[in-house]
Order: C-alpha cells, then sequence, then structure tokens
C-alpha cells in the first residue's frame, strides 16, 4: 500500500505538469473563470447588485466572485477529468498504464491530486483578481474560511469523481469535449453561475436543486456575499447543511459509477 | 513453474467476435530466453493472439499461460515481470523523453538506468525533448525503451521497427539482441522477414487464424522450400530445384559448351519460404470456404481491418 501512495504521490507530480503543458485545458479550464470574472465586472460595473447591511454597494464583481469559484470546481474538477480520461482511453495513454504495474488507485489518486492543486491554484488566481483589481471586500471572519475549505475540498472532489463517471460516455476522445461541455454549461446558466439563481422560475430551480453545483454556489455565496443577502435564497437560507448532504450525495453516487464504468480499455473492442 | 517450463504456453487458443473467428485453435510454446517470431499476413491473428498474452484481450476458449499465470488474471506482479511494445501509440506526449521513462521506471521493483535505456534506443540527443514533438521513428524508439526500462522476464514486441530508417532498424537489433544477451525471453512479430531472420530462434506462421507451420527460424518451411533455384535461359526460361547447385551449373556449362545465358543462382530467403507458405495457407482456406460457406473468408477480411 505505501507503494500505491508513493506512485499515487508522483502520478500528481507528472499530472500536473503535463496539465500546464497543455495550452488548451490551461485555458478552457483555468482561465475561464477569470476571463468570465472580468467580463462581468467589466460589463456591469455600472449597476448594482444590491447594498450590504452598512448600505455599500455590492458590485458585479463581488456578486460573481462566488459564482466563479464555484464554476472554476466545477471545470477544473469534472470538465477537466472527464476530457481528460477519454482522451487518454482513445490516444493509448490507458493501454499503455494497463499494462504497467501501476496500481488503478495510483492513477486515481494522481487525476484527483491534479484536479485539487489545478483547483486550488485556480481559486487562490480568481481571489487574487477580485480583491486587487476589482476592489472586492474578501471575509474576514475565520469561519467563513473555515466554511470556503470545507465547501471546496467536498466540491472539488465530487466534481472529480463524477468527471471520471461521466468520462466513460464519450466513444472517442474526439468527442469528448462535445459531449461533455454542453453538460457542464447547462448546469452552470441552471445553477446560478451566469445568471442569478434567485431570479430563475421556481421549477428551474427545483430542477437545478438535484445537481450539485447549485449548492456548491450556494456554499460559495454563503462565504463571500453580505449577511442580508440570505434572505434571497430560494428558502431564505444559505442552508448549508443541505450543500453538505447534496455534495455528499453526489459524491457517493459518482464513485459507485467510477467504480462499475472504469476499465484500462474497451476489452474486445 | 520451474526453470525448464516454457515461458509461454498456448493451447488450442480460440477467439471469436460473434460470428467471426479471428483465431482458430493455435498452439505454441516458447521457452526461457528464446525469441520466437510471429509472422502472418495483416489480420491473420497475431495481434489478437499477442493482446490475448497481454492481458488486454480475454480468449473464447483454449489454454494460455504466460510466465506461469492466466493472462486473463495476471496482477500487478505478474505485470511488472512484462514488457509490451504496442502496435500502436499515440499519446499526446507533454512530458521529456526522460521524464516519461523516469516516470514509468519507478512502476518497477529493479528498473533498468533511465540512461543506459535512452543510450540503447539512440535518443540522447532527445532526451530533454517533448514526446510531441519527435518524429514517428522517435516515437516508436520511446515505445521501445518503455517496453524495457522494467528490465522485463518476457518482452512483446509488436511490429516493433515500423517506420525506423534502415540505420535505426539495425541499431534496434543491437538492441534486441543485448537484451536477448540478458535472459530476456521475447515474443515478436513483424513483416520485416529480415528482420524476424536476424533476431529469432523459431517462428510460427499464422494464416486465417490458424498456426500453419512452426519450427526453428532456418528450417521452417521444410527443406523442400529451402532447396536453392537454379534458373537459366535455354530455348525460354528453365528452373530447376537442387541441393547441389554447383555441380549442377558446372554440369549446365559442359552441356551448353558456353557460358550459361541468364544464369541465377537462388536460395530462398525467409521471405521467399514465408511467401510460399502463406500462398499455400490462402489456398487451404479457400478450400475451408468452399466446404463451409463463406464465414473464414469474411473473418479473414474484417479483422485484417480491426488489428
Amino acid at each position: 500500500m505505501s507503494n500505491t501512495l508513493a506512485l499515487g504521490g508522483k502520478r500528481i507530480g507528472y499530472e500536473v505538469r503535463q496539465y500546464f503543458r497543455q495550452g488548451d485545458t490551461v485555458f478552457f479550464t483555468f482561465l475561464f473563470p477569470l476571463v468570465m470574472l472580468t467580463i462581468f465586472a467589466t460589463a456591469f460595473s455600472e449597476s448594482s447588485f444590491g447594498t450590504d447591511a452598512d448600505g455599500n454597494d455590492v458590485s458585479a464583481a463581488a456578486f460573481y466572485l462566488p459564482a466563479m469559484l464555484a464554476a472554476g470546481v466545477l471545470l477544473s474538477g469534472l470538465q477537466n477529468m472527464a476530457v481528460d480520461i477519454a482522451m487518454e482511453k482513445s490516444d493509448g495513454t490507458l493501454k499503455r498504464l494497463g499494462g504497467s504495474p501501476l496500481p488503478v488507485f495510483s492513477y486515481f489518486m494522481g487525476k484527483i491530486g491534479q484536479v485539487f492543486v489545478t483547483g486550488l491554484a485556480q481559486a487562490a488566481a480568481i481571489l487574487l483578481l477580485a480583491a486587487t483589481v476589482f476592489r472586492v471586500p474578501l471575509p474576514t471572519e475565520p469561519e467563513k474560511w473555515l466554511t470556503f475549505a470545507w465547501v471546496f475540498v467536498l466540491g472539488v472532489v465530487t466534481s472529480a469523481i463524477l468527471g471520471i463517471a461521466l468520462s466513460s460516455i464519450p466513444r472517442s476522445g474526439k468527442s469528448a469535449t462535445a459531449v461533455i461541455i454542453p453538460i457542464t454549461l447547462v448546469l452552470q446558466f441552471i445553477s446560478g453561475v451566469y445568471l442569478a439563481f434567485t431570479q430563475l422560475p421556481e421549477w428551474l430551480q427545483n430542477i437545478a436543486s438535484v445537481f450539485p453545483l447549485k449548492w456548491m454556489a450556494q456554499g460559495m455565496r454563503a462565504v463571500f456575499l453580505p449577511e442580508n443577502f440570505e434572505v434571497l435564497e430560494q428558502n431564505e437560507s444559505w442552508e448549508l447543511p443541505g450543500v453538505a448532504v447534496v455534495t455528499l450525495l453526489w459524491l457517493v453516487v459518482g464513485l459507485v459509477a467510477s467504480r462499475l464504468t472504469f476499465r484500462w480499455i474497451r476489452k474486445d473492442s | 513453474m520451474t526453470a525448464t517450463d516454457p515461458i509461454v504456453s498456448v493451447r488450442d487458443l480460440r477467439k471469436t467476435y460473434g460470428s467471426l473467428t479471428a483465431l482458430d485453435g493455435v498452439s505454441f510454446d516458447i521457452q526461457r530466453g528464446e525469441t520466437f517470431a510471429l509472422l502472418g499476413p495483416n489480420g491473420a491473428g497475431k495481434s489478437t493472439t499477442i493482446e490475448i498474452l497481454e492481458g488486454y484481450r480475454d480468449r473464447t476458449s483454449g489454454a494460455a499461460l504466460v510466465l506461469g499465470t492466466d493472462p486473463g488474471k495476471g496482477g500487478l506482479a505478474w505485470k511488472a515481470r512484462l514488457g509490451i511494445v504496442l502496435q500502436s501509440s499515440g499519446e499526446s506526449g507533454s512530458v521529456t523523453v526522460r521524464e516519461q521513462l523516469s516516470h514509468f521506471a519507478s512502476f518497477y521493483p529493479h528498473p533498468r538506468s533511465v540512461d543506459e535505456v535512452i543510450a540503447a534506443v539512440g535518443l540522447e540527443a532527445k532526451a530533454k525533448t517533448l514526446i510531441r514533438n519527435l518524429s514517428g521513428g522517435q516515437r516508436r524508439r520511446v515505445d521501445v525503451a518503455l517496453g524495457v526500462i522494467g528490465r522485463p522476464e518476457l518482452l512483446f514486441l509488436d511490429e516493433p521497427t515500423t517506420g525506423f530508417d534502415p540505420e535505426a532498424r539495425h541499431q534496434f537489433w543491437q538492441l534486441v539482441r543485448s537484451l536477448k544477451l540478458d535472459g530476456t525471453t521475447i515474443l515478436l512479430t513483424t513483416h520485416y522477414l529480415d528482420e524476424a531472420a536476424q533476431l529469432s530462434d523459431r517462428a510460427g506462421v499464422i494464416a486465417g487464424g490458424r498456426l500453419i507451420d512452426i519450427g526453428a527460424i532456418d528450417e521452417i518451411g521444410g527443406s523442400e522450400a529451402r532447396t536453392p533455384l537454379v534458373r537459366w535461359v535455354e530455348g525460354g526460361q528453365r528452373e530447376e530445384r537442387t541441393t547441389s547447385p554447383g555441380a549442377f551449373v558446372a554440369a549446365l556449362q559442359s552441356r551448353l559448351g558456353t557460358e550459361v545465358p541468364g544464369l541465377e543462382v537462388v536460395r530462398p530467403s525467409l521471405e521467399d519460404v514465408y511467401l510460399g507458405l502463406v500462398s499455400r495457407g490462402d489456398s487451404a482456406s479457400l478450400d475451408l470456404v468452399t466446404s463451409t460457406g463463406s464465414v473464414h473468408r469474411s473473418t479473414r477480411s474484417t479483422i485484417g481491418s480491426a488489428s
């Protein structure tokens, strides 16, 4: 087992190195939320998204910051993982690994570690951009950052595991982005990432509530939006226990689906 | 498994895909330290055989043991004793040659030295180049390097030198000979018959999913097929097989009383022997088609595109 963990550690370094050497993944999963935050903050720079308890205006950047953090978790986890593994399946990487004595566990440790490292770097970059360029006030209370920590960790791991499960859907590496990106795009639109969740019709909110992104975004809003925004939520509450329960449920669904569907190669194809 | 047990043992191996028969009862053994070549036309069942032995495909029936283990059930410790060079590779390769080899070396308990392996495949100058920036032949050498980095007891080489220039191919042959000296057992498939003749101790010829001949590399095809052929012109092209071509040509010259026109003495190469075997194998399977319907014919052409 110690060898399996040591190899998993080596895989993380190997995966992270590969990730940053691929221009398209860096752009579409790493920089994308930063680009979107910049667009929203600039396009709506004249609009007010409400005021906090002290009467200060909430800027577009402040309003979209939690949404972009949640989108980043989804992109770095689910989208990146699903496309990456589907590609590796079709280009022969997995076949080669399957013929080597690399344990499957080490392989996934490398993948999830890569998502964790890149997701963390991405979140840090988003926060830095918001705080320095767009002057978004960040919370100072430690308990807020504690909430951020568990929402982020749970969200990243769940997204990564769901990405592994979804990687078996595309039939080829070429079709991977075409299959996966629409799924993540629709989820982002109905889960309060690009459109204010509270302004969606209730039936759409109910549909979105089945999926984890809505809850991850809500958890991020609990951290970064002023207290007086809480009453605007669907049930006038941040519902942090709900965030934990729904995300954990999806984590379990993802683990079971990954266990059932993952193969190094499609035998007899 | 004892020292005298075969490294690979295959008995009556069959593989069907629905109604298509890719392998139709293949049996052979490979002894420790031996280099065995599996020859045959595209789609004959070479790759199916090798992929079953590598653990990538399930067999329909028959028995197979690789290093004493059923390849369908081999675990990580078993995989650590194998080296696999697949027929094709197309990884995106955002790592350098050295990074890739060092990384794969860490999977194995007793890997070879990364620098030595890079030197052995002639990629010293490319060690710090990203794999995606290599030429096809250079990538193929990385494949070979990855196949041997773990110091395998048994090495599978599935058409290893496709895309090599002649110099690279000779370099590769040297590498295989040195692996052989280290005691590595090798299962090779190739379309280059000179390569098989240079490297292997024994060969099996597969056509239409059947093993149509097997034997020492300098005996396969039988003595008849290897008998030298004398060709000359005497009122048209003439030819004669003879075990004593020197005496035959001397007799011919004294009979004609002049230099023999168009004289050629041909000692059949492995390629000639192989082509003779495969064309006989083809006519044998054509007989089979007429007696059992078109199943075998369609098998050969369909599997051909898949493997």
